[in-house]
């Protein structure tokens, strides 16, 4: 289990060609020029690359919160950039888990609330719901801590209960835009760790967005970014 | 789905208890008077209805002039006392028929004087309006036709201007004449439209055409109708006759009308309901400025919760489900201002029924109307914010400070 053994089946998530363009005329923006990239199921990448690199982007198009400008995203076979919001709003209800670097917690709400959410809009009925939510904070060792607030909460274990959140559907990839961006070096060690685990563990694909070489070198691949085209595309030959 | 969502909106709304309660106020006042006006109006017309009833229901009444709408009529030709008598002889159906002629006066006794009406009549009036004469008599045919200086008075006006004293046979001067008391009727209360019914001076119609309006009219005519006989076979008896008698061509409508209690209770409530329509709608515009209050603390939220949306929409909420989340809450928020609107209006309806004494009739229909009013506020104040929220793009809003 120590390499993503690359099969001859399609990877999960191809993107060819892909290029996003913001606003129009000269005031047009090359976000990204022509990308392709190509991450097989279970693999655990870590995206890099300087501010307006264009990797941001790139997540926010794997995240499917954003559409190619040219050029196709296939995520497990499907053409993305041909469907509409609500198709991509559900696409990400049933595959994806999202972290974000400032947690997106909802305030004033209960941690095992905030976990609850993504089940709310899949319509899972209340106590499967809290049934699994408990799960998933016990997952991310947070078991105790159901009934506290954000506000009450570290901002590790708030990222904790985020990732929990991410993970209660039990999504086939999970995107983390720079998970470890509002933490400090211990505290991003660990979440790191579990990011890890859950890729380990539960087979969960991870992309990652980071500028920070230290979380990188857990990654099993480090994709890096440079004026929106990929500049280089690695296995890591000892992640950590 | 939609539990959850009422269940989030009512947390939501709990967060900012203050603000929310500021906003629905708006909503409150509005039901609260939409409530009030209707259901203290709906106990007048009641009242007025009621009181009306227990006059009897084979009175007409013959007034000249057309009626055009609630209280208002064209003036035309006076009757004369020949309508009366052609009544009375010609149609069958009547029990009984009196002439009545009205005049306001200042009545003196020795120190004490009163303002009255005094009305010129016949000793028919008190058979059609069944009211009998207490002490003394009624006017002899010899005082009816030379027009004496005799009069019946009410009880009100015995009590303001001879107290204790006896009325029977003392003088009492109306304008710058003097009359004899002959008669006291029987105390009757309060009428329909709150005014004192027995305050009022009878005098033969004679003598009142001769001395009081110094002409041959004869104000209105009040005909009762026999029992176990039709009052609309009645009423168009008569204005057949009239017709006839103040040759109206067939084609020309009629410049005087015949109006049974129906009509009456009609005409009285037609002022009511005028009225309470005016500040129903008064209250309903209260509602519409409580509406835009709501749509305005709703763009507020919605900009304050923009992070909160766009990670609804990155974690799979549809467009529609972000828009029900807001609508929801507009009209949960409405509505429950509805609800204490209602409350409200009701307690003060139940605490004005003394003051003004008017009865309290609950009425379900406004309530119901009400509430589905404040709803409706809701939802439309509600639906551009909401709107606002879901078509949000997801990544600009996860960037939003």
């Amino acid at each position: 289990m120590t390499d993503s053994g690359q099969t001859d089946k399609r990877p999960l998530i191809e993107l060819q060609g892909v290029t996003k363009i913001y606003g129009t005329g000269h005031a047009a923006t090359h976000a990204l020029r022509g990308v392709d990239l190509y991450i097989g199921d279970g693999d655990l990448v870590a995206v890099m690359g300087p501010s307006g690199s264009g990797k941001s982007t790139c997540l926010n198009i794997l995240g499917c919160l954003d559409t190619p400008t040219w050029g196709a995203y296939t995520f497990k076979g499907v053409d993305v950039s041909r469907l509409n919001r609500d198709q991509r709003a559900r696409l990400r209800r049933y595959y994806l888990g999202f972290v974000f670097q400032g947690y997106n917690l909802l305030n004033r709400t209960s941690a095992i609330e905030n976990v609850e959410l993504p089940l709310v809009y899949r319509g899972v009925p209340a106590r499967t719901r809290r049934a699994h939510a408990r799960c998933a904070l016990e997952a991310v060792g947070l078991q105790g801590w159901e009934k506290h607030s954000p506000s009450e909460l570290s901002g590790g274990e708030q990222q904790r209960v985020a990732i929990a959140r991410a993970i209660v559907t039990g999504p086939t990839v999970l995107m983390a835009d720079e998970p470890t961006g509002n933490l400090d070096t211990a505290r991003s060690h660990e979440i790191m760790q579990l990011l890890v685990d859950l890729n380990r563990q539960q087979g969960i694909t991870i992309v990652m967005v980071t500028h920070e070489p230290d979380m990188a070198a857990y990654a099993k691949r480090i994709v890096r970014f440079m004026d929106g085209l990929v500049e280089s595309d690695e296995q890591n030959r000892s992640p950590m | 789905m939609l539990w959850d969502t009422i269940l989030l909106a009512l947390r939501e709304i709990r967060r900012n208890v203050m603000r929310s309660f500021l906003t629905i106020l708006g909503i409150v006042i509005g039901v609260a008077s939409v409530i009030t006006m209707v259901t203290l109006g709906g106990g007048a017309t009641v009242q007025v209805t009621q009181q009306i009833a227990s006059l009897g229901s084979n009175l007409l009444i013959v007034t000249p002039g057309k009626r055009m709408g609630p209280g208002q009529s064209s003036a035309s030709a006076p009757f004369r006392v020949k309508d009366v008598e052609a009544i009375a002889r010609d149609i069958r159906s009547v029990a009984a028929v009196a002439p009545a002629s009205t005049k306001p006066v200042m009545a003196i006794v020795g120190n004490e004087n009163w303002s009255t009406t005094v009305t010129g009549t016949d000793n028919q009036y008190m058979k059609v309006r069944i009211w009998p004469i207490k002490t003394g008599r009624q006017f002899s045919d010899s005082e009816l036709r030379a027009g004496a200086a005799v009069c019946i008075v009410g009880d009100t006006v015995r009590q303001k201007l001879f107290g204790g004293l006896e009325p029977l046979g003392s003088r009492i001067r109306l304008g710058k004449l003097s009359f004899q008391v002959i008669g006291l009727l029987e105390a009757k209360g309060q009428s329909s439209m709150g005014t004192d019914q027995d305050d009022l001076v009878l005098l033969p119609l004679r003598t009142f055409q001769r001395r009081i309006s110094g002409n041959q009219d004869v104000g209105l005519i009040q005909v009762s109708v026999r029992d176990g006989e039709s009052t609309e076979k009645a009423q168009r008896d008569i204005e057949r006759l009239m017709r006839e008698r103040r040759h109206i061509s067939p084609n020309a409508e009629d410049d005087f009308s015949v109006m049974d209690m129906k009509e009456i209770t009609r005409m009285l409530t037609g002022t009511t309901q005028v009225l309470t329509g005016l500040l129903g709608a008064v209250a309903a515009v209260s509602l519409l400025v409580g509406g835009i209050g709501i749509m305005n603390i709703m763009l507020v939220s919605v900009t304050e919760r923009t992070r909160e949306i766009g990670t609804r929409l990155a974690i799979g909420a549809l467009e529609r489900e972000v828009l029900m989340q807001f609508l929801v809450e507009a009209v949960v928020l409405s509505s429950s201002g509805g609800l204490f609107g209602i409350l409200l209006g009701l307690t003060a309806c139940l605490g004005l029924k003394n003051v003004l004494r008017v009865p309290f009739v609950f009425n379900p229909g406004i309530v119901i109307v009400a509430f589905l009013f404040s709803a409706a506020v809701g939802v439309v104040f509600g639906y551009f914010p909401a709107l606002k929220a879901a078509r949000l793009d997801p990544i600009e809003a996860l960037r939003h400070e």
